[in-house]
């Protein structure tokens, strides 16, 4: 005998729409698919960090995939995890992109043991991203604290191809040991640009340290920047992030116009495990990027 | 919406065809309380007798059978250096007879999020297409307090809803499928006797209920962010997540995969979750964003009252109690309320 009721197929997607509304359709085909990607390459940085670049394998797919200076993905090692990182390269490079991770934990020493040519799963982008456009005309410092800098990339990266939309440009680096800072090979080629200004400082330096030694708020004490006029991004760990946005508030700079990117656990970066959840904000919808006023308000964001 | 009444010798009639070719889920009496009182769960029935359609609540919701404790998303196939996701929606039709309003409620709540917000979720739309509900009216219990949160009154979300009148259910009808199901039996128009007969019913069962205030509630929840209560409650607390698991519509969860003992299978799997276990945002480096079972009983109280009324202009909560009723420690809705009231000076 036939069923009584008809099993409802939801792939079949115009008639599963019928009694519910949404208003992003195209996403549930792809709600829990991963793009497959393959580690073309893998740039060891540090003992604990290292830059692995990935390629979207298929070709439209990679082409479709476009994302804004701090946003995210979930990458995901089938069979172990999958966890949210930064991406950490130019967006004008769309499906080739950069992971700068750290080895922290189980999915983090997967990576960490992975060889080239390795397949990973990449789901996103994800969050909101640094308002790059409303910036252009203004004066921008870009303040990274220890692993800050793999989400700065994105926004160095954009500056630096469009460097003709900025005023005076900035970008602060700061660890608390010489040997902790990341991509120490880029800064010479950073420098050179005419009109970037770079500086880089350790709270504590190894012998053959010839940098600055000392906090990241001190290299504030030479910028000179009209505060009316001037963005500042912000990454690093809450602590580091509160003492430079407090610096800056003192300089002048409204703290609508400063931007930082929080870090929370995250399950699913679609605002659905509530993992996230800072009060009633979700920090992988909401967030991760979020204007310095806003982080003051939400009930212990730091 | 359409209304009709149908004998309840007719509406068993009906049952038993569907329980010949369909799983059907109702209520059924697992066994007995130390007070002789009915223990309840949603569970397959096999026959119409093990549907008790007078029972009074079930010890866990409806949830589970749209939101699984645990679910498969995607397996993963090995092999030379490569893999293949797989994915599949579980498409089984099924029915549900006997859920309460504040059951149906629950649902309709959680669709906001799951189903109709950005990023919506096939897993749980299929399965929420796929089933068949039939709701039924009952008196309220001593400590439910469904009217304050509007849960009381359902207007959608379910196929037919019963009230019974005596020896025939008084029929609401909500969906096309639930109107072609109905008409193969007998069914008869609404008499004036039996408006008048329903409307006597719905106003008992909304006597019954004692009043409960929330309010200022959503407000409190704000204000009182660093009160004592939850220092006080949250010392009681002992993290368990059973109140989360019983919950109609608590719906955080947790992802995790795993490798098959061959090595050439992985699965990655959805687990229901809770705000009050220890490690809920904990991240790597051992950083926990809520050290204490305060912070974290009070999150739970705050994303149902306060954090979903933000978005969607009503609390998540349906107040069943069922949360209240399964705690070891005592903690309950209504008492938290009263508390944050009085600290307010409400
Ligand atoms: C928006 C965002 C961007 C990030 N970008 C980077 C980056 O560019 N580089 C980098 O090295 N790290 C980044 N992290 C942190 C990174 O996600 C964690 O280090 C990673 O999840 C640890 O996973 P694990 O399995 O190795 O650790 P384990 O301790 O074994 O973690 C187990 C599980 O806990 C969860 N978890 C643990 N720590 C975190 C965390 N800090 N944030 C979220 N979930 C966590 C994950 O679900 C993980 O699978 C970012 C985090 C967020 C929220
Ligand atoms: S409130 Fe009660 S049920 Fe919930 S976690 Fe605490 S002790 Fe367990
Ligand atoms: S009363 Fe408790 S169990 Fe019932 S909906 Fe509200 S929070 Fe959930
Ligand atoms: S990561 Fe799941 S809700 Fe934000």
């Amino acid at each position: 005998m036939k069923q009584i009721l008809e099993p409802y197929d939801i792939t079949r997607e115009r008639e599963m729409m019928l009694p519910l509304d949404y208003n992003r359709r195209s996403q549930l085909k792809h709600y829990d698919k991963t793009y497959k990607a393959e580690i073309t390459n893998i740039i060891r940085l540090t003992e604990m960090e290292k830059l692995f670049q990935v390629r979207i394998i298929d070709d439209t797919e990679r082409e479709r995939f476009t994302f804004l200076p701090g946003q995210f993905v979930m990458v995901e090692v089938p069979g172990y995890g999958e966890i949210p990182i930064s991406i950490s390269s130019s967006f004008t490079h769309k499906g080739f992109i950069e992971l700068c991770i750290r080895k922290v934990g189980l999915v983090t020493t997967v990576l960490h043991n992975a060889k080239r040519g390795c397949k990973v799963g990449i789901r996103g982008p994800f969050g909101t991203h640094f308002p790059m456009e409303q910036m252009r005309g203004n004066n921008i410092l870009l303040i990274a604290g220890g692993l800050g800098l793999a989400p700065l990339r994105a926004p160095i990266f954009h500056v630096i191809e469009n460097r003709s939309y900025y005023k005076d440009v900035y970008i602060l680096y700061g660890t608390k040991e010489s040997n902790l800072l990341l991509f120490t090979y880029q800064y010479e080629e950073w420098d050179r640009i005419a009109d970037i200004n770079l500086r880089v400082i350790a709270e504590q330096g190894s012998k053959d340290w010839k940098g600055e030694i000392g906090l990241i708020t001190d290299l504030l004490d030479e910028v000179d920047v009209d505060p009316g006029e001037t963005n500042a991004i912000v990454c690093g760990p809450p602590v580091m992030f509160k003492f430079v946005c407090q610096r800056l508030t003192d300089m002048g700079i409204p703290m609508h116009r400063m931007f930082v990117s929080l870090e929370r656990r995250m399950h699913c970066g679609m605002g659905k495990c509530c993992r996230c959840n800072i009060g009633s904000t979700y920090t992988c919808v909401d967030g991760p990027v979020f204007d310095y006023w806003t982080v003051m308000n939400l009930q212990e964001a730091i | 919406m359409l209304f009709k009444t149908i004998a309840k010798s007719e509406f068993k009639r009906l049952v038993e065809d569907l329980l010949k070719e369909e799983e059907v889920i109702g209520p059924k009496k697992i066994g007995e309380r130390e007070d002789g009182k009915a223990i309840h769960q949603f569970l397959p029935v096999q026959s119409y007798g093990e549907l008790d359609l007078e029972y009074g609540r079930t010890e866990y919701s409806a949830k589970t059978y749209f939101l699984p404790y645990k679910e498969t998303l995607s397996k993963y196939k090995f092999s030379n250096d490569n893999w293949q996701q797989e994915i599949e929606y579980r498409l089984k039709p099924r029915f549900m007879i006997g859920l309460h309003a504040c059951d149906i409620n629950a649902l309709l709540r959680l669709d906001k999020v799951l189903a109709r917000d950005s990023y919506p979720s096939p897993y749980y739309i299929s399965r929420r297409r796929n089933t068949f509900i039939v709701g039924i009216d009952h008196p309220p219990l001593e400590d439910c307090f469904c009217r304050a949160v509007g849960a009381d009154v359902v207007t959608q979300g379910f196929e037919l809803y019963l009230t019974s009148l005596g020896d025939r259910y008084f029929v609401s009808i909500n969906s096309d499928r639930g109107f072609n199901l109905l008409k193969k039996y007998a069914i008869h128009d609404v008499t004036d006797e039996d408006t008048q007969a329903y409307l006597e019913v719905r106003r008992e069962h909304a006597a019954g209920q004692k009043p409960l205030n929330l309010h200022d509630i959503p407000n409190l929840l704000d204000i009182e962010f660093y009160s004592d209560v939850w220092r006080q409650w949250g010392q009681k607390c002992l993290n368990c997540g059973s109140c989360a698991m019983v919950c109609p519509t608590c719906y955080c969860y947790g992802v995790s995969e795993r490798v098959s003992m061959g090595g050439d299978e992985g699965e990655k799997s959805r687990q229901l979750y809770s705000c009050n276990l220890k490690d809920f945002a904990c991240v790597a480096g051992n950083h926990n964003f809520r050290p204490d079972p305060a912070t974290r009983l009070k999150y739970r109280y705050y994303h149902q009252h306060r954090g979903f009324t933000e978005t969607f202009e009503s609390p998540l909560c349906v107040g069943c109690n069922r949360c209240g009723r399964v705690c070891l420690a005592g903690i309950n809705p209504p008492a938290i309320f009263n508390d944050l009231q009085a600290e307010g000076g409400a």
